[in-house]
């Protein structure tokens, strides 16, 4: 008798747990959502052609802000993904993942990776805006963003590193290989999934930085900058432009740009990652 | 350095291995001949795995393994300093316990050791790709399909096709490291019959925890305990009169 009360106490807790977990994710779902969804209502209607591709000169326009992400997108990946896949590789394979320089590096990194990136834009108008007196410019942007990057690409790509099995490098050093032929050949091609994973998170925290870029590319906007050493803009900045000066129609037609932006760029990883895993045959 | 002659077996006097403190294997002496096969067993932890492993230097891998002893494969001091660690591994192909298939093709996974030693031509690879499959037999199974993953095959497949792929590099000696543990009676079979078929070619040394595979495949065998050998002679007489007490009881089941 009592055994069945305590059982029915049990079930109607368990029950109840499992209706606010379905409340939770309902609100969960709701809140974002609905934030995607309000972007696309109260921007979408904004979209112009002349917001889109339009002249400068005659009136406001983000494709100098499109143009500056994609070029702030390729100096900080192209600086970033071989830097970090090369200390990765050196903290895996040949420091095996051991020794006090390992536990130091390791440390540096995690502590960078939890930095407000507000932190790195100071770094970066310190150094570059300041003490190189380059001024604002998409170079000093571009660097700073990869620093900023850097620590995610070298843990996730530890990470991947570690979890390619050692019997593959095993195999690989039985057969005659050397050590550089095993991590270029099996090694990294068996972790790549997870490398290319880290790079499209990564270009997506490049997409969607602001702190960073206000001291340190400027915030020029309305103009495309003819060379890589002058000050611009991206679709982030632009934003923030917007609604700070009294545009909140072209803020929100920009905020549906970079969030297509985004989508393109997740449909792009997914699609990258089903090709590796069809190539090298990866069923997990 | 001096290149490896297939007419030289393998020569080991004085033979100690250490992992840190603990020593794995206490002077031994072994002469193995070529185009047999040999088949190293005892209970686990014996050292028949680890000394299997100085033969390719795989143990040059594990921290803190020191290695002492005079090790001959094919008249070349093995363990010599101007000893090129991968061309030694070229002609001591290894096979492992667990079949362990690279995350490519299956023609990737043969032509892996070939393009490792420089040959780049299309239909040079094409030719060791279906000569190394047909080797490990296994071309029938595996000739539509090349181009796929080789994770996709099954368990007896995969170890056959590591099979392939050490040979695919024209070694001149097979070290086989428990190469049927993982596997079904009937794969079994099919790679027990495979080193019948290859030993006419190639010296094979397998580790083996099977006393019946041994019995069925191997010319000598010898018995390892403790980090010692302790016995060593033809198949035949090891299991029917062995000379020490120790081989005796494990093979009559009495610990191992």
């Amino acid at each position: 008798m009592k055994n069945q009360t305590k059982a029915k106490i049990n079930k109607g807790f368990y029950s109840s747990l499992k209706i606010s977990s379905y409340i939770c994710c309902g609100i969960a779902l709701t809140a974002l959502v609905g934030v995607i969804l309000f972007v696309m209502i109260r921007g979408t209607g904004h979209i112009s052609l002349q917001l889109l591709f339009g002249d400068p000169k005659d009136g406001d326009t983000i494709l100098p802000a499109f143009l500056g992400t994609l070029r702030l997108v390729a100096v900080s990946i192209l600086l970033a993904v071989p830097l970090g896949i090369f200390t990765a590789v050196f903290l895996v394979e040949y420091m095996r993942g051991k020794g006090k320089l390992v536990r130091l590096i390791r440390l540096t990194v995690e502590t960078l990776a939890a930095i407000p990136s507000i932190v790195y834009g100071l770094f970066g108008y310190l150094v570059f805006v300041v003490a190189l007196s380059w001024g604002y410019s998409m170079w000093g942007g571009g660097i700073t963003l990869a620093v900023m990057i850097l620590p995610t690409i070298v843990r996730s790509t530890e990470e991947s590193l570690l979890s390619v099995p050692d019997s593959y490098r095993e195999g690989a050093l039985a057969l005659g290989a050397s050590k550089v032929r095993t991590i270029f050949k099996v090694t990294l091609p068996s972790a790549s999934s997870g490398i290319v994973t880290s790079v499209v998170l990564a270009v997506g925290r490049v997409v969607s930085e602001s702190a960073v870029l206000i001291l340190t590319v400027g915030m020029v906007v309305n103009k495309i900058p003819a060379a890589l050493t002058e000050p611009g803009t991206s679709l982030a900045l632009d934003i923030y432009y917007f609604a700070n000066f009294g545009k909140p129609d072209e803020a929100a037609a920009t905020a549906v740009v970079l969030l297509l932006f985004v989508l393109a760029l997740n449909l792009l990883a997914a699609l990258c990652g089903k090709l590796i895993r069809k190539k090298y045959g990866d069923n997990a | 350095m001096k290149e490896f002659d297939t007419e030289l077996g393998i020569s080991v006097t004085g033979c100690n291995l250490w992992y840190g403190e603990l020593q794995a294997l206490k002077n031994i002496d072994m002469e193995i001949a070529e185009r047999e096969i040999t088949a190293f067993i005892g209970p686990s932890g014996c050292g028949k795995s680890t000394f299997l492993k100085t033969l390719n230097r795989m143990n040059d891998l594990v921290e803190n393994c020191r290695i002492e002893g005079r090790f001959i494969i094919g008249g070349v001091d093995i363990y010599a300093k101007d000893t090129d660690v991968n061309l030694l591994r070229k002609n001591v192909g290894m096979v492992f316990q667990k079949p362990n298939p690279f995350p490519m093709s299956v023609y990737d996974n043969i032509a892996f050791a070939p393009r490792t030693f420089g040959i780049k031509k299309r239909s040079e690879l094409d030719e060791i790709v279906e000569k190394s499959l047909r080797r490990a037999s296994i071309w029938d199974d595996l000739k539509d399909r090349l181009k796929k993953s080789a994770l996709g095959l099954s368990g007896g497949q995969q170890q056959r096709l590591c099979i392939a792929r050490a040979l695919a590099a024209e070694p001149k000696i097979l070290l086989m490291d428990e190469p049927t543990s993982a596997l079904d009676p009937i794969s079994t079979g099919k790679i027990e019959d495979l080193m019948s078929e290859l030993k006419t070619e190639l010296t094979i040394v397998i580790v083996t925890h099977n006393m019946q595979q041994a019995t069925r495949i191997a010319d000598k065998t010898a018995f390892f305990y403790l980090g010692e050998l302790i016995e060593y002679a033809e198949t035949e007489t090891l299991f029917t009169t062995p000379k020490d007490r120790r081989t005796e009881n494990y093979i009559t089941g009495r610990f191992g």
